[in-house]
């Protein structure tokens, strides 16, 4: 902080945003604001060595993962629009968003989308399914070398086994939902705290 | 036009004698005719006016700020173990081989996104934000225009510090530098008699005191019946190279660095010649032995002045302490800790040497409102029976950081341009592994 923006964020992106991620006003400028303080080349897009220069992300086991869902299919920079997206999925459920007109679209930080993200977390090749060697790759990257092969392997086997209803050695969406037993979903929210000065 | 430069060398003259008058000779002799007292009063009422008036304005509008001191996000702060537990409690009683569940991954998700969003150590390496504008361009970063009466004052003090307060400060500051390096060249003359030891302290001091005026430096020294003696080393937290000048108009010490050509060199070389500063060539700094060693042999002088040297390595916001090099604590000496913290409302004296070169840096601090900052001696530290040199200097600096207020973080100050080293990761990786159970044993 410190640094002029290079660009400053106009009302109606503003707005626009404010409608599609349900952030308020000030949560935007803010969030904009560590944004451009990440862009280090100044040039209105992140790029994955943008976000790797985070130290606690770059030490984070599943960091890679996390990043690479920032960035659309095949591409290399993200732009705000994007990081707000994706930053919206962690935003805390509000209890009168819940009351809302139900015909309108599912908002971004949704309990199902939240657990999307998780799922698309392990769903690497984005078909829907956590295959085996999917699963493998995420064990893998959160215990490192410390588990042998054919332990991580039983206890891949273990999961799928005792999560696939439909028999078929994958975890699909629904399948996913219920054997993470997660319950409460606050465990997937990010709160930010600002306050009246 | 004879005319014309006749009048502007005899301005000049008067300009200068005013200046050596009311500002040099007091300052080096160290009483106060108190102008510069007279300025702070009228520049604090200013301050405190516009806060009051942007605030009102920003309450008006509804405009909310992130509460500084907690960041900007509300976080558990709990540990891996009891997060994960915490994710687990819903889960049927788990099954013999090994503790895995799908969710277990929200947690790092969630720490991911936590530092996506607010990260402890990126924001130590630029310019701490301010609660509050302080009326100067550079900290500005969402002007909106609030009312006539605050652009004027603006518009005022930008007046005030580039045409007045700028070259006055140049002005001080060449003349401070430029008395150093005659003065203890002129000293480096004398033979080794006590009365060379005792001249060569005052000129340091006094030109360190013109210097100080130069930035316009407002310095509060605390409990200085802890100042640093000899034969020990000093260390302190690095906010930029003006801590040097900030410790020193107040006590003489012996620098340690890096040898460098132009300016500093010469600076440095005249230094040298009235009394002993450890200066390293580039490559005997990669020798450690070669600098443990030079290091011991100073401190075991009892002659020599106390060693001051920065172990966070690097310039660091003034927001925290980061890691302390273990090197100056494996010396075996006693060590003066002290905490230096910047009042970051009069001005930022934070160096950023990526964004800044020194030149640039010292023309923004000439041209900021002023510079105010406290100074804790902290009591002497040793190093303990069964302490390692890592451990006595996490304890040194938790004890800078509680005096000065200033967060005490693990992390390194060279991630500042280097990677996190591989083996964090490892460490996370290793203590999830044993909540999953089952460790290989190879």
């Amino acid at each position: 902080m410190g640094s002029r923006a290079s660009r400053l964020l106009r009302e109606e992106e503003i707005e626009e945003i404010k409608k599609e991620t349900g952030f308020s006003h000030s949560q935007i400028t803010r969030l904009y604001s560590r944004f451009t303080s990440l862009d280090k080349g100044e040039n209105g897009t992140l790029s994955r060595e943008d976000f790797q220069r985070i130290p606690e992300l770059a030490i984070n086991p599943l960091g890679d993962r996390i990043i690479n869902a920032f960035f659309p299919e095949g591409e290399d920079q993200v732009n705000f629009r994007g990081f707000m997206r994706t930053l919206a999925h962690f935003r805390p459920i509000e209890d009168n968003e819940k009351n809302k007109n139900p015909s309108a679209t599912e908002p971004l930080n949704s309990r199902t989308n939240k657990l999307l993200f998780a799922f698309r977390l392990y769903d690497l090749d984005r078909d829907d399914k956590i295959s085996r060697d999917e699963l493998l790759q995420v064990l893998r990257m959160m215990v490192g070398v410390n588990i042998s092969d054919e332990q991580l392997g039983s206890i891949a086997d273990r999961t799928i086994q005792e999560a696939d209803t439909n028999g078929d050695s994958c975890i699909s969406f629904n399948e996913f939902i219920k054997a993470s037993f997660v319950v409460n979903i606050h465990i997937c929210t990010v709160v930010l705290v600002l306050v009246n000065i | 036009m004879d005319v014309f430069w006749a009048g502007a060398l005899w301005a000049l003259k008067i300009w200068l004698y005013l200046i050596i008058l009311l500002i040099m000779i007091p300052s080096m002799f160290g009483f106060s005719l108190g102008i510069s007292e007279i300025y702070m009063t009228i520049l604090v009422k200013t301050l405190e006016w516009a806060t009051l008036n942007i605030q009102k304005a920003n309450s008006d509008e509804g405009t909310l700020k992130p509460s500084s001191s907690n960041g900007l996000i509300q976080r558990e702060n709990g540990s891996m173990e009891k997060e994960l537990e915490e994710l687990r409690r819903s889960r049927p009683k788990p099954p013999v081989g090994g503790d895995f569940t799908l969710s277990d991954c929200f947690y790092f998700i969630r720490q991911g996104i936590e530092s996506i969003v607010d990260d402890q150590v990126t924001q130590r390496f630029t310019s701490e934000e301010l609660v509050s504008w302080n009326l100067l361009t550079r900290t500005n970063n969402d002007f909106q225009y609030i009312s006539l009466k605050l652009t004027l004052v603006y518009g005022l003090g930008i007046i005030v510090r580039y045409c007045i307060l700028a070259p006055l400060r140049i002005t001080l500051t060449v003349i401070g530098v430029s008395w150093l390096v005659i003065g203890t060249s002129a000293v480096g003359l004398l033979p080794n008699w006590r009365i060379k030891f005792w001249l060569s302290e005052l000129v340091h001091v006094m030109c360190y005191r013109i210097c100080a005026r130069g930035l316009s430096a407002t310095i509060r020294y605390h409990n200085r019946e802890n100042k640093p003696k000899k034969g020990g080393i000093c260390v302190a937290n690095h906010t930029s190279p003006i801590d040097i000048v900030i410790l020193c108009t107040d006590g003489c010490y012996a620098m340690v660095g890096q040898v460098h050509g132009g300016l500093m060199g010469i600076i440095q070389r005249a230094m040298v010649r009235s009394c002993p500063h450890v200066w390293f060539e580039r490559s005997e700094m990669k020798d450690r032995h070669l600098v443990t060693k030079r290091l011991k042999d100073h401190v075991n002088d009892k002659k020599k002045l106390p060693i001051l040297i920065f172990p966070e390595g690097t310039c660091i916001n003034n927001t925290s302490v980061m890691m302390f090099k273990k090197g100056s604590f494996e010396i075996g000496t006693t060590i003066y800790p002290v905490a230096i913290k910047y009042d970051p409302k009069f001005g930022d004296a934070f160096w950023n040497s990526s964004k800044h070169s020194m030149v640039s840096y010292l023309l923004r601090m000439m041209t900021s409102w002023a510079l105010v900052c406290n100074v804790w001696y902290l009591p002497a530290m040793h190093q303990q029976e069964g302490e390692d040199a890592v451990q006595f200097a996490n304890r040194v600096k938790s004890a800078i950081a509680h005096q000065g207020g200033l967060v005490d973080l693990q992390w390194d100050g060279g991630l500042k341009r280097a990677k996190v080293k591989e083996t964090f990761k490892e460490q996370q990786q290793k203590k999830y592994s044993n909540m999953v159970g089952r460790l290989s044993d190879s």
